[in-house]
C-alpha cells in the first residue's frame, strides 16, 4: 500500500507536484499516467525519500520510507535506467545493494536469472544497452523480494519482446498480492498492463479510476462527415440530438449518430456527401484530452465524464 | 528474454524480515564492495603508492648522483625520501573525490539511498571504509618511500634509519597527512557533488591557494600561509619540526584534521537535507 496525502513539491517558483492525493492498493497493477514533466518521477522520488516534499506526506505500508527497518525487503524501485557505475559489473552492482540489506549472494544470482542477465552478469554495466539497464534496475528492485514495487517508465528502451515481458511480469507481481505502481506517459501501454490508473497533469491529480471505467469512457465512436452543403446537415443532426463540431478542414465530427443514420439523414435532405467515416477515439486521445484540459477535476470518477464532455464543446 | 516466475513464497505481513534493522556494518560491507568492484579505484590506489615511491626514488637517486659536488648542511635524508608525497596527495585526493562524486555522476546514489535511506549512516560508512583504505595506502606509501629512498642513498651519502632522530615522526606524520588529504577531498565532494567542480576546488586549495597568498605583504602572508594544507604538509617533513612560518607538525596535522572534520560535518548536514 502506497499513500500520498497533499504531497507537494516546489522547485523554485515551479510547482512540480501540487497537493497530490492517491492510494495504491496491493493486488493490482496501478498505472501512474501523465504527460512528460507532469510530476510522476518527482512523486516517485518523494515516495522513496530521495526528494523531500515541501508539504504533505507519502507513506509505504503506513510508514515513511526512511523509517523502514529493511527498505529493500519492503520496497523495490526502478527509478531510472542505468543508474549504475559504468565500471561496475551487474553482479557487483546488485551485490553491493544486497549486502546493505543482508541479502545473500544466491538471491543476486536469482534476480539476474529472473531478468535474463545471467550471461552478462560479470560484464561492466557501462557496456549495457538502455534495455539491459532497465532489466538490471528491475533486478535490483526485486532483490529483497519486496511487497511494494515502484517502476518509473520501465518499458523505456526495451524491445517488443522486453516490453511484453515487463507487462507479464508486472501482472504476475500483482497477482502474487504485491502493490505495483508503474508510471508511463503512454495510455495505450497502461491499458494493456494496469488495472487502475492515477492520472496527473501539471502535478495535480486529475482522476484515479479503474481502467475498465476509463475504457468505457474512452472508446467513443464518432463519424467524420464532409459535404459541400454541411450547414443544413449539421442543423438536422443537432435537431436529432447529435453533438457536432466543425474541424479545421471544414469537415464535421458527429457524435451520437452512427454512419448509417447520418447517411440516411443526408439522403432524406438530399445533401451530397463526400465522406462518411466512422472513427473510434482511442484511449490515448481520451487521455490527451484529460491531461490537456488539466485543471480542476479531481477525485471522482464522474470527473472523467465531465472532462470529456467539456472538451467536446 | 526468459520469463521466470518470481520466488515469492509469502508476501505482506507474512513475509519474514531479518531481525532488527539494517546497520552501519551492513552499509560498510556494501561500501567495501563498491570500492573494490571498480577497477579504476584499485588502479588509483596502486598509483598513489607507486608514484609516491617512484618520485621519492628519483629525488633520492638524483641527490645521490650529485653527492660529491654539493654541500649537505642540514641535509634530511628522511624528508628527501618522502618527496613523492606531494604527488601522491593529488592522486589520493582525486580518489577521495571520485568515491563520492561518482555516486552522483552515475546515479548510483539513488540506488544507494533506495537501499539504505538513513543518510548519516551512508556517509559514516563511506568515510569509515574509504578512511581505512586511505590510511593503509598512505602508511604503505610513506614507509615504502622511506625504505626505497634510504636504500638508494648509498655511501658516501648520508642515509637514515627508522631509529634516526625524528625519522619515524616524519614518516608517520606524512602518512597521516596523506590520509587526511584523502578524507578532506571526500568531504569536499560530498558538498560539491560534481567531479570536475570538486577536483578543481581540491587542487585550488592545495596548489593554487599558497601561490595566491604570496601576493599578500610578507607580515600578513606568513601568518596566513601556515593555515594552508600544503604548508602543513611541508612542516610535517621538516626534521627539526620547526619551520619558521608553519605550525609544528602535530599541531599542523590537528589543524588539518579540524578542517576535515568541520567540512565533513557541514557536508553531512547538507547531504541529509538535500534532494538526492
Amino acid at each position: 500500500m502506497i499513500e500520498a496525502t497533499g504531497l507537494t513539491k516546489r522547485y523554485g517558483d515551479k510547482l512540480a507536484v501540487d497537493q497530490l492525493c492517491f492510494e495504491v492498493r496491493p493486488g493490482v497493477v496501478t498505472g501512474f499516467l501523465g504527460p512528460n514533466g507532469s510530476g510522476k518521477s518527482t512523486t516517485m522520488r518523494m515516495i522513496m525519500g530521495l526528494d523531500l516534499p515541501n508539504a504533505g506526506d507519502a507513506t509505504v505500508n503506513g510508514r515513511h520510507f526512511h523509517d523502514l527497518a529493511w527498505p529493500m525487503h519492503e520496497v523495490g524501485a526502478l527509478l531510472e535506467a542505468k543508474a549504475i557505475h559504468p565500471g561496475r559489473s551487474a553482479r557487483n552492482h546488485l551485490l553491493m545493494l544486497a549486502e546493505s540489506n543482508r541479502i545473500g549472494r544466491r538471491r543476486v544470482d536469482e534476480v539476474l536469472e529472473l531478468v535474463g542477465l545471467s550471461e552478462v552478469a560479470n560484464r561492466r554495466a557501462g557496456k549495457f544497452s538502455l534495455g539491459m539497464g532497465q532489466r538490471l534496475g528491475i533486478a535490483a528492485a526485486m532483490l529483497g523480494d519486496p511487497e511494494v514495487l515502484l517502476f518509473d517508465e520501465p518499458v523505456n528502451g526495451l524491445d517488443p519482446d522486453g516490453i511484453r515481458w515487463v507487462r507479464t511480469f508486472l501482472k504476475s507481481l500483482a497477482k502474487e498480492g504485491r502493490t505495483v505502481f508503474v508510471s508511463s506517459h503512454l495510455m495505450s501501454e497502461m491499458a494493456l498492463t494496469a488495472d487502475e490508473v492515477v492520472i496527473i497533469g501539471k502535478g495535480r491529480l486529475i482522476v484515479q479510476v479503474s481502467i475498465d471505467e476509463l475504457l468505457a469512457q474512452g472508446s467513443r465512436q464518432s463519424v467524420r462527415v464532409s459535404s459541400p452543403d454541411i450547414g443544413p446537415l449539421r442543423s438536422a443532426l443537432e435537431a436529432e440530438g447529435a453533438a457536432t463540431s466543425v474541424e479545421d478542414d471544414g469537415s464535421l465530427t458527429v457524435r451520437g449518430k452512427d454512419h448509417k443514420e447520418i447517411g440516411e439523414l443526408a439522403a432524406r435532405l438530399s445533401v451530397v456527401l463526400y465522406e462518411l467515416t466512422p472513427q473510434t477515439e482511442s484511449l490515448e486521445e481520451a487521455f490527451m484530452e484529460l491531461t490537456e484540459s488539466s485543471i480542476e477535476y479531481r477525485g471522482t470518477n464522474a470527473a472523467v465524464a465531465n472532462a470529456l464532455k467539456e472538451t467536446e464543446q | 528474454m526468459s520469463m521466470t516466475t518470481t520466488s515469492a513464497a509469502a508476501i505482506g505481513p507474512l513475509k519474514q524480515l531479518p531481525p532488527g534493522r539494517y546497520s552501519i556494518r551492513d552499509q560498510m560491507r556494501s561500501e567495501w564492495t563498491k570500492l573494490i568492484s571498480v577497477r579504476s579505484t584499485i588502479w588509483t590506489l596502486g598509483l598513489t603508492i607507486v608514484i609516491g615511491i617512484g618520485v621519492s626514488a628519483i629525488a633520492t637517486a638524483e641527490t645521490r648522483s650529485h653527492w660529491a659536488s654539493t654541500q649537505h648542511g642540514g641535509f634530511d635524508p628522511t624528508s628527501l625520501s618522502l618527496t613523492g608525497v606531494f604527488i601522491s596527495q593529488l592522486i589520493i585526493g582525486v580518489l577521495g573525490v571520485m568515491v563520492m562524486s561518482a555516486e552522483y555522476g552515475t546515479g548510483t546514489i539513488r540506488a544507494t539511498l533506495s537501499a539504505t535511506p538513513r543518510r548519516p549512516g551512508v556517509l559514516v560508512a563511506k568515510v569509515a571504509v574509504f578512511g581505512f583504505v586511505a590510511l593503509v595506502v598512505s602508511m604503505v606509501t610513506a614507509f615504502l618511500s622511506f625504505f626505497v629512498g634510504q636504500a638508494l642513498l648509498t655511501a658516501p651519502a648520508v642515509h637514515a634509519t627508522l631509529s634516526s632522530p625524528n625519522a619515524l615522526r616524519e614518516i608517520v606524520g606524512t602518512g597521516i597527512y596523506l590520509f587526511l588529504i584523502g578524507l578532506f577531498a571526500l568531504s569536499l565532494a560530498t558538498l560539491i557533488r560534481h567531479t570536475a567542480g570538486a577536483i578543481s576546488t581540491f587542487v585550488g586549495i592545495l596548489l593554487v591557494l599558497p601561490t595566491v597568498l604570496q601576493a599578500l605583504p610578507n607580515s600578513l602572508q606568513h601568518d596566513i600561509v601556515k593555515f594552508t594544507p600544503s604548508r602543513i604538509g611541508i612542516a610535517v617533513l621538516s626534521r627539526s619540526g620547526q619551520h619558521p612560518y608553519a605550525f609544528s607538525p602535530w599541531v599542523g596535522l590537528a589543524v588539518l584534521a579540524g578542517y576535515t572534520a568541520g567540512l565533513l560535518i557541514i557536508a553531512g548536514v547538507k547531504f541529509t537535507k538535500r534532494d538526492a
